[in-house]
C-alpha cells in the first residue's frame, strides 16, 4: 500500500544521483544473490574442510592406517592399543539402507503408478498428503515407534532380539518412502501424452502400457528416486540407533544386534572429548559419510545425465 | 512478481540479522547493568554470599555435558531464576554428554561443565589441572535384570562373567534356563564407566549380539521387554517393570550407599575452569543449598553429598568423613 508513495518519493532523489532506478534495482538484486551465494558456498567448503581436518587427524598423527580403518573387524577405542576398525558399521549402513530401498522402491513405484495412471483424483486428494506427510515426522517417533512396536513384533515372530538390521531397514523403508514415490510420481507426471495414448491407440492395455512403455521409458528418474532414497536412509541417525543395538561387530543374521556409521556417531559423539582419539576416529566415521553422500550425488547426476538424453 | 520476491527475500534476511543484533543488544544489556559500579560489584563480588542482597547480580551462566545430571541442573536452574535475589542471572542448562562438557568448559565455551566422571578419567591430566570439581550430588545406579530370569543376586565374580560373555545362560548363575541378552552402554558412557569401575572392577569389550544403548529410558523399555536381558540403571529409574539385582548380596538402597557398603555409585560434577565468576559461584553456591541438596537431589533420585558418610577420589580411595 505504501510503496507507490515512497517510489514517488524516492524517485526525484534518485534523478539527482544520475542512478537510473532500474539499475539501482539490478544492483541491489545481485548483491543480495551474491551475498547469498557467497555465505553458502563458505559454508560448505567450511563444513567439509573442517570434517576432513578432524576425520584425517587418526591418520595422519594418531598412526591409524587407512586399510586399517575401511577393513579392520574391531572397534575397540578404549583398548590398550585402540583399534579402529569401521566394516561393521560400513556394513551395518549399507546393508540397512540397501534393503530399506528393496523393501521401499515396490511401494513407492506402485504408490505413484497409482496415483498418477490408475485413480488421478483420489491419489491427489488423499495417498499423496497421506505419503508427504511421512515425511513431515520427526525422526524420533520413527525409532520410538520401531521400538514400541517393530522391535517387539520380530522378537515374537522370528528367533532373536527383535533389535537389528532388519528392524533398522523397516524403520528405514518407511523414512524413505515419500522421497521414492514423491520423485517417481514427478517423472510419472512428466510423462509427455503421446507416447501413453500412443501405446493405448495400438490397442495395448493399461498394465502393457505401464510395463512396456512407461516403465522403461522412466526408469533412470525412477532409479534416481532410489538413489535418493538410499541417501537419506545411509544418513539417517536417530531412528536406526534406538533400534538395531549397536553392538560393533557384522551381525550373522538379520535379528542380530549391528550398528551403522551414524548410530555409533550419535552414540559416542557426546561422551568424548574433542581432540581425543576416539574423538578424532568417530570424525572420520563422519568423513566416510561424506565421501558416501558424494558418491550418492555423483549417482544421481549420472542418471539425470541419462533421463536428458 | 520479482519486486515481490526481492522484498520477501530482504525481509527474511533483515529479521535474521536482527535475530543476530537481538543478542549483542543482550549482551550490551547485561554489561550496561553491571557497568554502573564495576569496582563496587568487583569487590563485592567475593563476599557476596555474606552480603546477598547488597549487590544485584547478573550475567549469564551456561553449563552443558552429562545427560544424567541434566534434569536436576535444569530444575535448579529453575528454580534458581526464578528467586527475585538473582533476577539478573540467566542460567543455561545444556547436555550433550560428559565428554562434551568437559571439553567445552575446559576451552572456556561455557562455564560449567557437568559431567558423571571425574574430570582425570576424560581430559589430558594438565587441562584437566586447570578445572575445579564441585561435586554436587551422588547417583547410584544397580544392575537390573528382565522379571523372570530367577535371580536377585549377583556377585561381582558372577557379573564379570555376564559381561565377559563366559557366562551366557541365566541357569549358570542360579536362574533359569534363559539365554542372557546384554544391555550395555556406550564403551564411552559415563554410566559405563562408573558400572565396570566398581561393579566389575574391570573394563569389558562389545560382545557380539548384545545391545548398546545411551538413553536411560530405552535401557529400561529394553530390559524389561526382551526375555534374559540384563542392564544397569540409576536408582530413580528402577521400578515393578524390571529387578534390581542385589551386589555381592547387598540391596542397592540409598542408606547403603551413604556408607559405601554399596559401592556402585559416582560423583555429578560441576566442573569451572578455575575459580567461577560471581554469577557461576552464586549458581554453584544455590546448588549446594540445603533447598536444592534436600529437595529437588532427592526428589530426582540422587543422593547430596553433604549425606555421604564416606568420601572417594578419582583414584576410587574411600576415606571416612
Amino acid at each position: 500500500m505504501n510503496l507507490p508513495a515512497s517510489e514517488v518519493r524516492s524517485a526525484p532523489a534518485a534523478k539527482e544521483r544520475r542512478i537510473p532506478k532500474h539499475l539501482a534495482e539490478e544492483w541491489r538484486g545481485r548483491t543480495y544473490v551474491y551475498l547469498c551465494v557467497l555465505i553458502m558456498i563458505v559454508t560448505i567448503f567450511s563444513i567439509v574442510y573442517f570434517i576432513a581436518s578432524r576425520g584425517l587427524a587418526p591418520f595422519i598423527s594418531h598412526g591409524v592406517s587407512v586399510s586399517e580403518m575401511m577393513f579392520g573387524l574391531e572397534w575397540r577405542p578404549d583398548g590398550e592399543p585402540a583399534v579402529f576398525g569401521a566394516l561393521p558399521f560400513l556394513f551395518g549402513s549399507f546393508s540397512t539402507s540397501l534393503l530399506a530401498a528393496v523393501i521401499a522402491a515396490p511401494l513407492g513405484l506402485c504408490a505413484s503408478l497409482f496415483m498418477t495412471e490408475i485413480m488421478p483424483k483420489l491419489g491427489k486428494t488423499v495417498l499423496q498428503p497421506g505419503i508427504e506427510l511421512l515425511a513431515g515426522i520427526p525422526s524420533v517417533v520413527y525409532g520410538f515407534v520401531g521400538l514400541s512396536v517393530i522391535v517387539p513384533f520380530l522378537r515374537d515372530v522370528f528367533p532373536g532380539l527383535g533389535v537389528g538390521v532388519l528392524a533398522g531397514s523397516l524403520v528405514l523403508s518407511i523414512m524413505i518412502l515419500p522421497t521414492v514415490t514423491t520423485v517417481s510420481t514427478d517423472a510419472l507426471r512428466s510423462l509427455p501424452r503421446g507416447l501413453k495414448e500412443g501405446s493405448m491407440a495400438l490397442g495395448a492395455t493399461r498394465w502393457q502400457t505401464i510395463s512396456r512403455i512407461i516403465l522403461p521409458t522412466l526408469l533412470p528418474s525412477l532409479l534416481t528416486g532410489v538413489v535418493l532414497g538410499i541417501a537419506r536412509a545411509f544418513g539417517e541417525a536417530l531412528a536406526v540407533q534406538m533400534v538395531i543395538g549397536n553392538a560393533p561387530h557384522i551381525p550373522h543374521s538379520l535379528f542380530e544386534s549391528a550398528a551403522t556409521l551414524t548410530s555409533i556417531i550419535t552414540l559416542s559423539m557426546g561422551n568424548t572429548t574433542s581432540g581425543s582419539l576416539h574423538n578424532n576416529a568417530l570424525w572420520s566415521l563422519a568423513l566416510m559419510l561424506l565421501l558416501m553422500t558424494f558418491v550418492f550425488v555423483f549417482v544421481v547426476r549420472m542418471l539425470e545425465r541419462r533421463v536428458k538424453r | 512478481m520479482k519486486k515481490s520476491l526481492v522484498l520477501l527475500l530482504t525481509v527474511v534476511f533483515a529479521i535474521s540479522l536482527a535475530a543476530c543484533g537481538n543478542n549483542t543488544n543482550n549482551n550490551a544489556g547485561s554489561a550496561n547493568t553491571s557497568s554502573p559500579s564495576p569496582s563496587a560489584s568487583e569487590s563485592a563480588a567475593p563476599s557476596e554470599s555474606a552480603t546477598p542482597s547488597a549487590e544485584p547480580l547478573s550475567g549469564s551462566v551456561i553449563a552443558s555435558g552429562s545427560s544424567a545430571l541434566q534434569p536436576l541442573a535444569q530444575a535448579a536452574a529453575d528454580k534458581f531464576m526464578a528467586d527475585d535475589q538473582y533476577k539478573g542471572v540467566s542460567v543455561q542448562i545444556q547436555g550433550g554428554g560428559s565428554g562434551t562438557g568437559l571439553s567445552q568448559v575446559s576451552d572456556g565455551q561455557v562455564q560449567i561443565g557437568n559431567s558423571d566422571v571425574f574430570a582425570e578419567e576424560k581430559l589430558d591430566a594438565d587441562k584437566a589441572k586447570e578445572l575445579v570439581d564441585h561435586k554436587v550430588a551422588v547417583i547410584a545406579m544397580a544392575a537390573v535384570a528382565h522379571k523372570d530370569v530367577g535371580v536377585d543376586n549377583l556377585t561381582q565374580q558372577q557379573l564379570v562373567d555376564i559381561f565377559t560373555g563366559k557366562v551366557t545362560n541365566w541357569k549358570d548363575v542360579g536362574g533359569t534356563d534363559a539365554k542372557i541378552v546384554l544391555v550395555n552402554r556406550p564403551s564411552s558412557s559415563g554410566t559405563r564407566a562408573t558400572f565396570e569401575k566398581y561393579a566389575l572392577g574391570i573394563k569389558t569389550e562389545d560382545l557380539p549380539g548384545s545391545i548398546q544403548e545411551d538413553a536411560s529410558g530405552t535401557v529400561k523399555k529394553l530390559v524389561s521387554e526382551t526375555p534374559g536381558a540384563i542392564g544397569y540403571l540409576a536408582l530413580s529409574y528402577l521400578d515393578e517393570s524390571i529387578i534390581a539385582l542385589k551386589y555381592e548380596g547387598v540391596e542397592p538402597t540409598t542408606d547403603n550407599v551413604k556408607t559405601n557398603t554399596y559401592p556402585v555409585w559416582a560423583y555429578e560434577h560441576m566442573y569451572t575452569k578455575g575459580e567461577p565468576d560471581a554469577a557461576a559461584k552464586a549458581f554453584l553456591d544455590y546448588m549446594m543449598s540445603p533447598e536444592i541438596q534436600q529437595k529437588d537431589v532427592v526428589e530426582n533420585g540422587y543422593i547430596p553429598t553433604s549425606d555421604m558418610k564416606i568420601e572417594r577420589d578419582a583414584a576410587g580411595t574411600v576415606t571416612n568423613k
